[in-house]
């Protein structure tokens, strides 16, 4: 099937063709949303409650000498200060990463980032803690910082994890995969071999709303509630558990609404163990938010890779095989929350969309004195990276070769037939079908003629470039054999209950932040048992009220939580299949289900709907023997693989010669995440991580000084498109169904983010290609862009 | 020291710090927190209320500076169980995902609407330009506020939308 939703300028036909339950219905969050109701983090007040802010580093790396408190402490309404040596004694000065490293909850020795938590206070009012801040002293004696990873290993390098015993150097981890030597065998036998350097900036998601917490320690019976914003409310509970030594069941973790999350709400930071400590040192619930700064300077950033792609090709433009070296700047603390077994996350569907007969990746991971973290910002735990250098790499090898761009792609693309395909770095793509995809993208930009338009610009001297990406991303952690978090199994649990009058309530594992999880998951319980969805509560963001499960990033919450959604309402149709049979008097062999009720085969005037059945299994009556009274179940999904979504980009851009400023005329992006639930949610999805694309390749990058201070610190200095930088998104679709999700659907959440930027950076290279140039680096900020024109190359940071 | 204002016109008094951010007023003293905080430094535009009928960032005014203004927020577009259509075409138009850049943008696209009841879309864009959304990329919003302005042209404000519509194929 091949449909579009393109818009406005032109309307295909088969608009929604029968999306899988109830498709394009408003969402059911959205009625407290527009009334400002929405209930976020910073809208919580308990009674009694106090407020927590937290003292950082000024400077990048230092040695702590001395820490005096004295003067905050006699602050008239300051609780308590509390600082690196205080939490030293209780054993939590220190706490796990998601990556199995260690981060300084308060600093103790050193500072290791600008922006590092180094003490907190606890006030009667936010504005009161923040004045105590100014009265901590803190002498630091200031030691050389680590800031260009490109250094890091250097032997004079200044050591940051001298925390880690035995640690001499700033060496955190190597990461292979493919096959080195027979790559080496087909590139020295390819006609054509292309090398580029490519970087790939470090970025922060900057969701609107920043990170923070309420925590609410009860001294009776010990129980610790807390409110904290987090995509993987269960996840943390456990951490907590691990951690702090608190029993599981006394602690319960809730995720309110989430003013976006991006992955930026994936890690347990600093901050909330802080806030936790607050409430039990002080006996009071405690708040804590961030300020914008401080979500920026110290909390999960993403990217920062130093990447070489190399490609080997015949000169007809057959590609053989890709090989990559990697420099992953991880920061101070190896934050980066990704599965146990995948240090580099998925990095290793480099290889894209091609069929290659090889391909080999390695990487050299390092401390910097920068913020820890690496795997934010929709990137679907490293595919961003590896999409852009294949992306990029392939675009190279077309302007080497002087081919089409997507004539190459094509040229190269994995066929139908060749699925499951397993690549040369040992992942097994679900489904695919690519090349339509690529034609329709084709077909709605009018790609020959933006070619004819380009040629005749040019004579003109315009600058005008077109892009294009094919991407294939991997999303859906699990299996939880491959794919654990600190143990923890990525599999995620879920909980369907019909009440008496055949409402329902379904509970999720999974956390919504902004994705519009109320109404998804509604509609595809709705579609497989038949009640509306107006009639299905979706709970989740509370782990005292929903089944365990590892939460949403990676785009894993339709591809796992939604199969968990499926085949639990399926569980309870079987259920019900029995107890109609008791109603209907008749064998289950012979009860056909129609969406919503069972019929006698043959005899569709005998039929009780689920809502019947409903008020059967809690009434009075008898029901079949064996059977239970009540109508609902659980499950826990585990994966069997990955689902593989993928899509074709194509970017117009002008340029003006005169101040080399970027405009993005025209954006088509046409995706397949197989079945589609909500097609209006999935555009949205789609939007937004395009947005993100823009952002990335023209604007956004955390700049360090050679000092390692935050050059990005504020949203003055950290640019984030705006309406006026955006043009009105063209988008289209296919379907190709994942065989082995319960409804074939996949992923969507970060699809755009991961493929648009480097459709983007294709657009201006080609524009600039009367320019000889054949890569630049991002953000291609005006005066990057003018100095390529300059024929000067950018500067890799 | 004490600042009389009229909030959604109801006159309030509080006894406050003289430093005291609007944004802070409103939500922590009132409990209006339909208005949110994004930024430290005045680019994110979350936080915008009206102030005697002028979109303002609430960050960046203090509630003593308030005194005896007249203060409207999110909290009060809705009148008589009826939402504004403005709310209504953030529904229609799936104009908002996370929600939380949602109350200041429809405060602005009202302020454009009362001044601009016909706005082209280069004008919406450059009315909500100062205001950051991460998550829907803007078209759904520029749809969302040419929803309400179509609507109120054609007849005033509609019903109430109901909590959850289910609609097939409303490709607005």
């Amino acid at each position: 099937m091949t449909t579009t939703e393109n818009r406005p300028a032109q309307v295909f036909e088969n608009n929604d063709l029968k999306p899988v339950g109830h498709g394009r219905m408003l969402r059911k969050e959205d009625p407290r949303f527009v009334r400002g109701k929405g209930h976020y983090i910073d809208d919580i007040q308990l009674p009694g409650m106090l407020h927590m802010a937290i003292l950082r580093s000024p400077v990048a790396h230092a040695r702590i000498v001395s820490i005096d408190t004295t003067a905050a402490e006699a602050h008239p309404k300051v609780k308590a200060v509390v600082t690196g040596a205080a939490l030293a004694e209780q054993g939590l000065a220190w706490m796990p990463t998601l990556s199995n490293d260690v981060q300084a909850v308060l600093a103790t020795d050193k500072v290791r980032f600008q922006g590092q938590e180094v003490a907190f206070v606890v006030a009667e009012d936010r504005y009161a803690a923040r004045d105590a801040l100014e009265l901590i002293n803190v002498e630091y004696d200031i030691l050389d910082p680590v800031v260009d990873a490109r250094h890091a290993l250097h032997p004079s390098a200044p050591v940051i994890r001298d925390d880690l015993e035995g640690k001499s150097d700033n060496h955190c981890f190597d990461w292979e995969t493919g096959d080195e030597a027979a790559t080496e065998a087909v590139f020295a036998a390819a006609d054509v071999v292309v090398s580029q350097d490519m970087v790939y900036p470090r970025v922060h998601p900057a969701p609107m709303e920043t990170c923070g917490a309420v925590a609410d320690y009860e001294r009776i019976d010990g129980k610790l509630t807390l409110w904290s914003t987090t995509q993987a409310p269960h996840a943390h509970r456990t951490l907590y558990a691990i951690v702090a030594g608190l029993p599981e069941h006394k602690i319960r973790v809730i995720s309110p609404d989430l003013g976006g999350g991006f992955g930026n709400k994936v890690p347990i930071y600093p901050g909330y163990v802080c806030a936790i400590v607050a409430s039990i040192v002080t006996g009071k619930p405690v708040k804590w938010v961030e300020d914008r700064s401080e979500n920026l300077v110290s909390t999960g950033f993403a990217r920062d890779y130093i990447m070489r792609g190399e490609i080997a090709a015949t000169k007809e433009g057959k590609i053989l095989a890709i090989r990559t070296n990697v420099l992953a700047d991880h920061g101070a603390f190896n934050g980066t929350a990704a599965p146990v077994k995948y240090p580099a996350g998925f990095f290793g569907v480099f290889t894209g969309s091609y069929d290659l007969e090889a391909a080999y990746a390695k990487m050299t991971a390092v401390y910097t004195n920068k913020a820890p973290g690496g795997v934010a910002y929709a990137c679907s735990f490293r595919i961003t990276e590896a999409v852009y250098l294949v992306e990029r790499i392939v675009d190279c090898l077309a302007y080497e070769l002087k081919m089409d761009p997507v004539a190459l792609r094509i040229k190269n693309f994995i066929q139908p037939e060749q699925f499951p395909y397993a690549t040369k770095t040992g992942w097994v793509y679900d489904s695919g079908n690519y090349e339509p995809t690529m034609r329709l993208a084709m077909k709605i930009a009018g790609y020959d003629e933006l070619r004819r338009e380009q040629a005749e610009k040019r004579e003109r001297g315009e600058v005008m470039g077109i892009g294009v990406s094919f991407f294939t991303e991997a999303v859906g952690a699990g299996p939880r054999k491959d794919m654990d978090i600190l143990g923890l199994g990525m599999a995620d649990g879920c909980e369907l209950r019909i009440h008496p009058t055949g409402k329902a309530v379904v509970r999720l594992s999974v956390q919504s932040q902004g994705q519009g999880h109320e109404t998804t998951f509604a509609q595809i319980v709705a579609e497989e048992i038949g009640i509306p969805p107006a009639d299905i509560e979706v709970v989740h963001g509370d782990t005292d009220n929903t089944p365990f499960g590892l939460g949403t990033y990676g785009s894993r919450s339709t591809p796992v939580s939604g199969a968990a959604a499926a085949l639990v309402a399926r569980k309870v149709r079987d259920k019900a299949r029995i107890i109609a049979s008791g109603m209907l008097e008749v064998s289950v062999a012979d009860l056909e289900w129609q969406k919503g009720s069972f019929h006698v085969k043959g005899d569709p005037t005998k039929s009780v709907t689920i809502q019947d059945i409903a008020m059967r299994a809690h009434g009075a009556g008898d029901l079949p023997e064996g059977i239970e009274g009540g109508l609902e179940a659980q499950i826990c999904y585990n994966p069997e693989n990955l689902t593989y979504p993928f899509g074709a980009y194509i970017c117009v851009v002008d340029i003006d010669p005169g101040t080399a400023k970027v405009t993005v005329r025209r954006f088509v992006a046409v995706d397949d995440c197989g079945t589609r639930i909500n097609p209006m949610i999935i555009e949205g999805q789609v939007h937004g991580g395009l947005t993100d694309g823009v952002g990335m390749a023209l604007m956004e990058m955390i700049a360090f000084d050679e000092d390692g201070n935050c050059l990005s610190s504020s949203l003055m200095d950290y640019l984030i498109p705006t309406a006026l930088e955006v043009p009105d998104w063209e988008t289209g679709f296919t379907v190709t169904p994942s065989p082995h999700h319960p409804i074939g659907a996949k992923g969507v959440g970060e699809s755009a983010t991961v493929g648009s930027p480097p459709a983007i950076v294709n657009a201006i290279v080609d524009a600039l290609k009367p320019f000889g140039i054949r890569h630049a680096d991002m953000p291609l900020t005006p005066s990057r862009v003018w100095d390529a024109m300059q024929g000067r190359p950018t500067p890799s940071f | 020291m004490q600042v009389s204002m009229t909030v959604n016109g109801d006159e309030v008094t509080r006894e406050i710090e003289g430093r005291l951010l609007l944004v802070h007023f409103l939500r922590d003293h009132l409990g209006l927190t339909g208005t949110h905080w994004g930024c430290d430094t005045s680019n994110c535009r979350t936080c915008v209320v009206w102030m005697d009928g002028e979109p303002v960032k609430s960050c960046t005014v203090l509630a003593a500076m308030a005194g005896g203004h007249e203060i409207r927020t999110v909290e009060d577009l809705e009148q008589d169980s009826v939402l504004d259509p403005v709310q209504q075409g953030f529904i229609q138009c799936h104009g908002l995902q996370c929600g939380f850049c949602t109350p200041g943008m429809m405060m602005t696209a009202r302020a454009l609407l009362d001044r601009s009841p016909d706005p082209s879309e280069h004008e919406i864009r450059e009315a909500i330009s100062g205001q950051i959304c991460r998550c829907t990329g803007y078209a759904t919003i520029v749809r969302s506020i040419q929803w309400a302005a179509a609507h109120e042209a054609a007849a005033g404000a509609e019903a109430e939308v109901p909590d959850a519509v289910v609609t097939a194929g409303s490709a607005s």
